[in-house]
């Protein structure tokens, strides 16, 4: 069922669709390569949801083209749909029924027959370790299980694009990583993964192509690294012991590291950007190498440093940095 | 709930297999697509499970149908009718139309709620028949309705209910009275589709169903009332549905009325199913 071929798992261009007064998705333009994990970074209101559930065929774009492997969905809706499965943002499983009930009404639904849609529910079950609470009530469930019974409902068609609408939001660090595995089994079978989330390490774990969308449109598209490196490699965060030598710390890192450095509400905390140049890897020593020669500088200073750290920019910086540039570009054109 | 959800936790914390996870998604052999009846019956499968995990919701087809039949036969019967007993004859196949036609509300009221919840998106992205998802509830609906008319048949019989046709009379009334709640359910799904809370939609079908239970041939014959009532009386469906089991639980086989109710059983799927469908569609 699987095939191998060059049709994008999605391409869409100029999608809109209008509620009321706001344009949730204002002309957005992706071409999702098949066989791997694409994640939708964007934060809350920026479309992500709106844009999946048209791809999805639940919402009928305003304007635009929406193909999923070459398919139309508006005019080929229920072709698309044979192709799809669909983990949204809130639980897509009755939670009312149990595990077990979940999944074999869903074999039903696609057609198997009784005897082989309890089989197929029990091997999920198992693939999924939710046997021994089959007979629950989802609503029952841990965030994590019903995050997974949710994830297995999806892969009972073996669909071949899966929609997993910001899957690990709410849920504790071990569900969160249990999801990430089933995702990553997911796509070792073939299955193309559009994943949405608003946490940038998450898609930087998992998806090989992150689009960052705001206002229902793509704001940047690349790889991980290619859009981490495009705002810089990192931030350096310092506490001191003493406020009264953050003046010249302050003009110690500005010196080394060749950046304005931000001055924090607490009056020990200073942040500065490390900028980076270059290819992924070594934009990424350049940034530790920066961040520590600083450190020795401050030091050979005099100045006592309680806490330091190099963080990942975070989605807040990449997104504010992004939108930033996208509006003093659109000044000056 | 906390209490359930510590006693579910695994003692060996699970970790996803990559080859389990891909023997599961292994392409099999898929199956063809289910057809529109297969679909609607495992919705309908679906509607039963509920009923088995939630059976409180069966208090309005059971408790609110002996609440009725009492109410109004002690009630009105010596005023009406000069004994209770006699008025009994007269009021019971009437006050088991109205109480189904009232029960026929909470489909739209769980349509509402239903289609509020994420599993409706999963239904609505599946190779399927796309009205099986509603018929299916509707069907599972067939079962309230059933049961409500036989605790009132269940009560009527206790309290001292004589109906002439026998057995055949009284099933066939119930078949009719199914027949039109089944078709009637399609505006309150119509209306379970656009309003926004489970609450509007209760308030809207209260607004349409006092009027129309209370203004028919329910409680007393029409033949008292001024005339502009009576010509209500005469048009609405609910009098024609109450005539017609009337009849039939008499053992009189009125083919007239009774064609007059299936007629306007097709009418009312055909036109609010159609809009029904229409709004699901879009949703």
């Amino acid at each position: 069922m699987i095939q191998r071929d060059t049709t994008p798992a999605i391409e869409t261009s100029g999608l809109v669709k209008v509620f009321g007064t706001t344009r949730a998705v204002d002309g957005l333009d992706l071409t999702v390569p098949a066989g791997s994990v694409y994640g939708v970074l964007g934060p809350n209101g920026a479309g992500k949801t709106t844009a999946v559930r048209m791809l999805a065929t639940l919402l009928r774009p305003d304007a635009g083209e929406a193909r999923v492997f070459g398919l139309d969905v508006v005019r080929k809706a229920d072709a698309v749909r044979g192709m799809v499965s669909l983990t949204g943002q809130y639980a897509s499983v009755d939670e009312d029924m149990t595990g077990a009930e979940n999944l074999i009404l869903l074999g039903r639904l696609l057609g198997y027959r009784k005897p082989e849609a309890r089989v197929r529910a029990w091997q999920l079950l198992e693939a999924f370790g939710l046997t021994d609470a089959a007979d629950r009530q989802v609503k029952n469930y841990s965030g994590g299980m019903r995050r997974r019974v949710d994830i297995a409902a999806s892969i009972l068609n073996t669909p071949r694009l899966l929609f997993l609408d910001e899957p690990t939001t709410g849920l504790d660090p071990r569900s969160r990583n249990q999801v990430w595995d089933i995702i990553r089994a997911v796509v070792a079978q073939g299955t193309t993964v559009l994943l949405t989330t608003q946490y940038l390490d998450e898609a930087d774990h998992l998806a090989g192509r992150i689009a960052v969308i705001d206002a229902g449109r793509v704001i940047a598209e690349g790889t991980p690294g290619e859009l981490k490196s495009s705002i810089g490699a990192g931030t350096v965060h310092l506490r001191l012991r003493d406020a009264g030598q953050r003046g010249e710390a302050e003009r110690v890192l500005a010196r080394v590291l060749k950046v304005s450095v931000q001055l924090d509400a607490d009056p020990v905390a200073l942040t500065a950007r490390v900028s980076g140049a270059g290819s992924d890897v070594e934009m990424d020593r350049g940034a530790a190498e920066q961040a520590s020669r600083a450190l020795s500088e401050l030091a050979a200073a005099g100045i006592v440093v309680d806490e330091f750290s190099l963080g990942q920019p975070s989605l807040d910086e990449v997104f504010l940095a992004l939108t930033d540039r996208r509006a003093s570009a659109e000044e000056a054109a | 709930m906390s209490a359930t959800t510590e006693n579910l936790a695994p003692a060996v914390p699970y970790t996803p297999a990559l080859e389990s996870i891909g023997a599961v998604m292994a392409p099999g052999d898929r199956p063809p697509r289910p057809s529109a009846l297969s679909a609607s019956i495992t919705f309908g499968w679906r509607a039963m499970l509920k009923i088995k995990h939630v059976p409180e919701q069966l208090f309005d087809v059971t408790a609110f149908p002996i609440m009725m039949t009492l109410m109004f036969t002690y009630l009105f019967g010596g005023a009406l009718a000069g004994s209770t007993g006699d008025y009994l004859q007269y009021l019971l196949p009437g006050i088991m139309v109205m109480s189904v036609v009232m029960t026929t509300m909470y489909t739209g009221v769980s349509v509402n709620t239903d289609i509020a919840k994420g599993v409706f998106d999963r239904f609505r992205t599946l190779p399927i028949w796309r009205p099986a998802a509603l018929v299916g509830n509707l069907l599972g609906d067939l079962l309230r309705y059933v049961l409500a008319s036989t605790t009132i048949i269940i009560v009527g019989l206790i309290m001292g209910f004589r109906p002439a046709g026998g057995v055949v009379g009284v099933l066939a009334g119930i078949a009719l009275l199914v027949v039109f709640s089944f078709a009637f359910s399609w505006i309150w799904t119509m209306f379970g589709l656009f309003l926004r809370s489970e609450k509007s939609v209760m308030g809207v079908s209260m607004l349409f169903q006092f009027p129309l239970t209370f203004l028919s041939n329910v409680f007393v014959e029409p033949t008292t009332m001024p005339g502009w009532l009576q010509a209500f009386v005469n048009v609405n469906p609910i009098t024609h549905v109450v005539s017609g089991v009337r009849d039939l639980m008499a053992g009189n086989w009125d083919t007239g009325e009774i064609t007059w109710v299936l007629i306007s059983c097709v009418i009312m799927t055909a036109v609010f199913g159609t809009i029904t469908m229409r709004l699901y569609n879009r949703k």
